[in-house]
C-alpha cells in the first residue's frame, strides 16, 4: 500500500498506481502481451528511444549556441509515447511543451522537427515561436504556446466540437499537462468544463515531481493530482508513467471509456523529470544528483521497455546498437541540414496576425522597408542579420504565394 | 419592427445558429435568456446542445471558444459583465490573439466571438460600469468593436461572427432598453475596422464610441442653443450657437479607422475625443496621437480629450465621473474659441 501525508503529516492511504511491469521490465500481469503485442511495442520502443538522441543532440547544440534552446524528455519516454500510441493519429492532442515524442510517435519527420528547432524556411510555423514550440495540422497536434495550462480549456472545447462533428465521433481530445501546470486557473476551468458539458477529453497529467525547482511538495499539499479528479466528478487513476505498457493500456482503456459515456477521463502519469528543466536551467542547483541517478538507473523507462521487449525475444543488444547508432545519424543529419538553411524572409514578421494586415500594419511593414532600404547596408547588427533571412533585405517584398513556391516546405 | 439591443442581438445569434450548424452560444446564464435577455428564445429554438450555460469561469469561456474555434466551430461566447473579462484576459491576449500568427497560419482562433455588457448604467459602480475597451486595443490580431445601437449590434455581432479573426464584442448595457429603432430583420453585416459619420459638419470634428455618442448629441444640441434654460444661456456665447460639428463614431476599437477620422480632422482643424474610460491611457489617446502625426498642420487648436476620472466607476458620483453632455459642451467651446 502506497501511502502519503497530508498538511498535518496524518499518514493516508494513497490512491493506487496502476503497473503493467516491474522496474526490471517482467510484466506483471500475463494480459500485458495479448493487448499490446510484438509490433506495437517495438514501434513505441523505437520512438522511445529516439528522443534521448534527440534530446542530447539539441541540448550540445544549445551549449555551442547552434539553437537558442531545447527542453529535454529524459525520464519521461514512456508516458508520452505509451499515451501517443494508445491515441488514434487523427485524435486532438493539446500538449504543454514535453511531449515532442507525441509528434515523432505520429510520424513526424527529423527534418520538419530541426527546421522548427533552427526556424528556418521550411519552419511551418515560419520561425516565429521558440524551439519545441511546434505544431502540425496535419498531425492533429495542437501548436504548443508558452502559457502554462491555457491548452486546458481549448482541449474541452476541441472535444465539446468533436461531439459535434459528423464523422468525428470516435475521436478525443487528448490534453498534456505537468504537476506543474495544475496549479493554473486554467486546469480548474477545464477539468470543470469538460465534466458539466460531457466532453470526450483524456486529461493526462505528467507528475514529474518538479516545476522547474519546485519540487512537488510546493505545489500541493493533496495526494498528487489524481485525489482531486474525482473533486470534478471525473473519472480517475493513477498510473505508472515509467512503464510504457502501463500508459498505454490505461490511455486505451480511458479513451474507450471516455466516447463511450462522453465524459472526461483524468489519467496522473507518475514519472520523474531527469534531464534539466530547460536549457536555461541547472538543476544541480535544487536537488541532489544522486537522486537523479537513482531514477535513471533503477526506474528508466526505455531500460525497462528493452528488458520486456528482450525478455520475449523481440530484441536483442545487436538491435539496439544498430538503432542507437541510426537514430543518432539521422538526427545529427538532420540538424545539420537544418542548419544550413535560410531563416524565413523578413515578410512573415507581418503576416497570420489578423488574416488581412490592417492599414496600420501595412504602414509598419512600408516603414521598415524605407529602414532597410536605407541602413540596410550600413547598420551591422541588421547586416549581419539579413545575410541569414531569405531575400535579405528584399525578402520584406515576398507575398505568400512566393513563400507556398519557396522549397515547397509551406504547409 | 421595432426592437431593443437584446432582441437585435438575440437576432443576430439566432441568424449565426441557423446559418451555421457548428454555432454554439454560451457563458453564464445564458440558456434562460441571459441576465440581459439577450439570449432570449434561442435554447428553444436550437436546443441545449448548442446554446448551454457554463461553469462560473471566464477563463474557461473564452478558453473553450478558443478550442471550438480551433477546430473550425464557431464559437459565441458570452462574458456577462465586460468587468469581468479580466479573467479571462490571458486567453484572449497569449492564446486567442496569437493563435494563427504563432502556428504559422496553420491553426486560429477566427471563429470564436466574445460578446460582453459594457459602460455605465446608472448605478453600476466598480464592477457593473467598466468601459474596459482600452485594454483590448493593443492586442495585435483581434478586433474590437463596440455598437452605439440596435442596427449596429446586430449588423457588427454578425461580422464578429462570420470575421477571419476573433472578435470581442462590447455591448453598451444602458442602451438594452432606452435604445429603440428600425432593425432590419434580414441577415445583413456592418465592415469591421469602419468608423461612422452620423453627422456631417465643417468646424469640429467630435469623436466618441458606444453610450457616450449619446452625451455628445446632447452637447451638439445645448451648443447650438436648442432647448437650453435660461440659466444656461449666457455660458454658451451667440458665435459659437451656428458652429457645425462633425460626430464620428469610432465603432471599431481595433483596426480603428484611422483615415476617416484624419480626414473629418484635416478639413474641420478641430478635434473633441469622448470617452467613458478613464483618461490616462484611453483610446482616445491613441487616436490623439495619430491624429496629431497625419493632420498636424490642419489642427487650429489642441486635440480636446473628455474622459472618465483617473479613479475607479463611483456608485453615488456617476454623473461627475462620467463625460456628461455638459463637459462634452464645454470641451467643444473651448476648442472652438481656441
Amino acid at each position: 500500500m502506497r501511502v502519503w501525508k497530508d498538511a498535518e503529516g496524518n499518514v493516508l492511504e494513497a490512491i493506487p498506481t496502476f503497473r503493467l511491469m516491474d522496474a526490471d521490465g517482467a510484466a506483471i500481469d500475463g494480459m500485458a502481451e495479448e493487448l499490446i503485442g510484438e509490433e506495437r511495442a517495438l514501434k513505441m520502443y523505437k520512438t522511445m528511444s529516439l528522443l534521448p538522441q534527440l534530446d542530447q543532440v539539441c541540448y550540445s547544440a544549445q551549449r555551442q549556441g547552434r539553437v537558442s534552446f531545447w527542453m529535454t524528455s529524459y525520464g519521461e519516454e514512456a508516458a508520452i509515447v505509451g499515451a501517443a500510441e494508445a491515441l488514434a493519429t487523427d485524435d486532438e492532442v493539446f500538449s504543454q511543451y514535453r511531449e515532442i515524442g507525441v509528434l515523432m510517435h505520429r510520424g513526424l519527420g527529423l527534418d520538419t522537427c530541426m527546421n522548427q528547432v533552427m526556424g528556418t524556411t521550411l519552419d511551418q510555423g515560419k520561425g516565429r515561436q521558440m524551439p519545441n514550440h511546434i505544431g502540425s495540422r496535419a498531425l492533429h497536434f495542437h501548436t504548443v504556446a508558452s502559457p502554462l495550462a491555457t491548452q486546458i480549456p481549448h482541449a474541452a472545447g476541441a472535444a465539446y466540437a468533436l461531439k459535434r462533428t459528423a464523422g468525428r465521433e470516435n475521436n478525443v481530445a487528448a490534453c498534456f499537462f505537468g504537476e506543474g501546470a495544475a496549479s493554473e486557473g486554467d486546469f480548474h476551468a477545464g477539468l470543470n468544463f469538460a465534466s458539466t458539458l460531457n466532453c470526450p477529453v483524456l486529461w493526462l497529467a505528467r507528475n514529474n515531481g518538479f516545476a522547474i525547482s519546485t519540487a512537488s511538495i510546493d505545489q500541493y499539499r493533496g495526494d498528487g493530482l489524481a485525489a482531486r479528479g474525482p473533486g470534478y466528478g471525473t473519472l480517475t487513476i493513477r498510473v505508472d508513467g515509467n512503464d510504457a505498457l502501463a500508459v498505454l493500456y490505461a490511455v486505451s482503456e480511458a479513451k474507450r471509456r471516455s466516447l463511450e459515456a462522453s465524459r472526461p477521463v483524468f489519467l496522473e502519469l507518475m514519472t520523474y523529470r531527469v534531464g534539466h528543466h530547460s536549457t536555461s536551467d541547472d538543476s544541480g542547483s535544487y536537488r541532489p544528483k544522486s537522486s537523479v541517478e537513482e531514477w535513471t538507473q533503477t526506474d528508466n523507462p526505455i531500460h525497462r521497455m528493452r528488458k520486456y521487449l528482450i525478455s520475449r525475444g523481440w530484441w536483442s543488444d545487436a538491435e539496439e546498437a544498430d538503432l542507437v547508432k541510426t537514430h543518432r545519424k539521422d538526427v545529427l543529419a538532420a540538424m545539420n541540414k537544418a542548419e544550413k538553411r535560410h531563416k524565413p524572409p523578413l515578410s512573415v514578421l507581418f503576416e497570420d496576425t489578423w488574416a488581412n494586415p490592417p492599414p496600420a500594419l501595412q504602414e509598419q511593414r512600408a516603414d521598415l522597408k524605407r529602414l532597410l532600404e536605407k541602413y540596410g547596408e550600413d547598420y551591422e547588427p541588421w547586416k549581419e542579420a539579413l545575410k541569414k533571412v531569405d531575400g535579405g533585405a528584399k525578402g520584406i517584398d515576398y507575398e505568400p504565394k512566393d513563400q507556398e513556391l519557396y522549397g515547397g516546405g509551406w504547409p | 419592427m421595432y426592437q431593443q439591443p437584446p432582441p437585435a442581438i438575440g437576432e443576430a445569434q439566432g441568424i449565426a445558429l441557423a446559418t451555421d450548424e457548428t454555432t454554439c452560444v454560451f457563458g453564464e446564464d445564458v440558456a434562460f435568456g441571459g441576465v440581459f435577455r439577450a439570449t432570449a428564445g434561442l435554447r428553444e429554438q436550437y436546443g441545449p446542445e448548442r446554446v448551454f450555460n457554463t461553469p462560473i469561469s471566464e477563463q474557461g469561456i473564452v478558453g473553450m471558444a478558443i478550442g471550438m474555434a480551433a477546430l473550425g466551430h464557431t464559437a459565441i461566447g458570452e462574458i456577462q459583465f465586460a468587468d469581468y473579462t479580466f479573467p479571462g484576459i490571458d486567453q484572449i491576449i497569449n492564446e486567442a490573439s496569437k493563435f494563427r500568427y504563432r502556428s504559422g497560419g496553420q491553426f486560429n482562433a477566427g471563429k470564436m466571438t466574445i460578446r460582453t455588457p459594457c459602460q455605465a448604467v446608472g448605478h453600476g459602480a466598480h464592477y457593473h460600469s467598466q468601459s474596459v475597451e482600452q485594454f483590448f486595443m493593443p492586442i495585435p490580431g483581434i478586433n474590437v468593436v463596440m455598437p452605439r445601437s440596435p442596427i449596429q449590434a446586430k449588423g457588427l455581432l454578425l461580422s464578429a461572427v462570420r470575421s477571419p479573426d476573433p472578435t470581442v464584442v462590447m455591448e453598451p448595457k444602458i442602451l438594452y432598453r432606452s435604445s429603440v429603432e428600425q432593425v432590419p430583420v434580414d441577415d445583413y453585416t456592418i465592415p469591421i475596422g469602419q468608423a461612422d459619420i452620423l453627422r456631417k459638419g465643417s468646424d469640429i470634428t467630435l469623436i466618441s464610441w458606444g453610450a457616450p455618442l449619446y452625451s455628445c448629441m446632447q452637447a451638439i444640441d445645448l451648443l447650438a442653443g436648442n432647448g437650453i434654460s435660461e440659466s444656461m444661456e449666457k455660458h454658451i456665447p451667440k458665435e459659437l450657437r451656428n458652429a457645425s460639428v462633425e460626430l464620428i463614431d469610432l465603432q471599431s476599437i481595433l483596426p480603428w479607422d484611422r483615415e476617416t477620422i484624419v480626414n473629418s480632422v484635416k478639413k474641420t482643424g478641430r478635434c473633441v475625443i469622448v470617452c467613458e474610460a478613464p483618461m490616462t491611457g484611453n483610446v482616445g489617446a491613441e487616436i490623439s496621437a495619430e491624429i496629431q502625426k497625419q493632420a498636424f498642420l490642419h489642427l487650429e487648436a489642441p486635440i480636446k480629450r473628455i474622459a472618465g476620472l483617473d479613479t475607479p466607476f463611483p456608485h453615488i458620483g456617476e454623473l461627475f465621473y462620467k463625460p456628461d453632455a455638459l463637459r462634452v459642451l464645454d470641451g467643444m467651446m473651448e476648442t472652438l474659441k481656441y
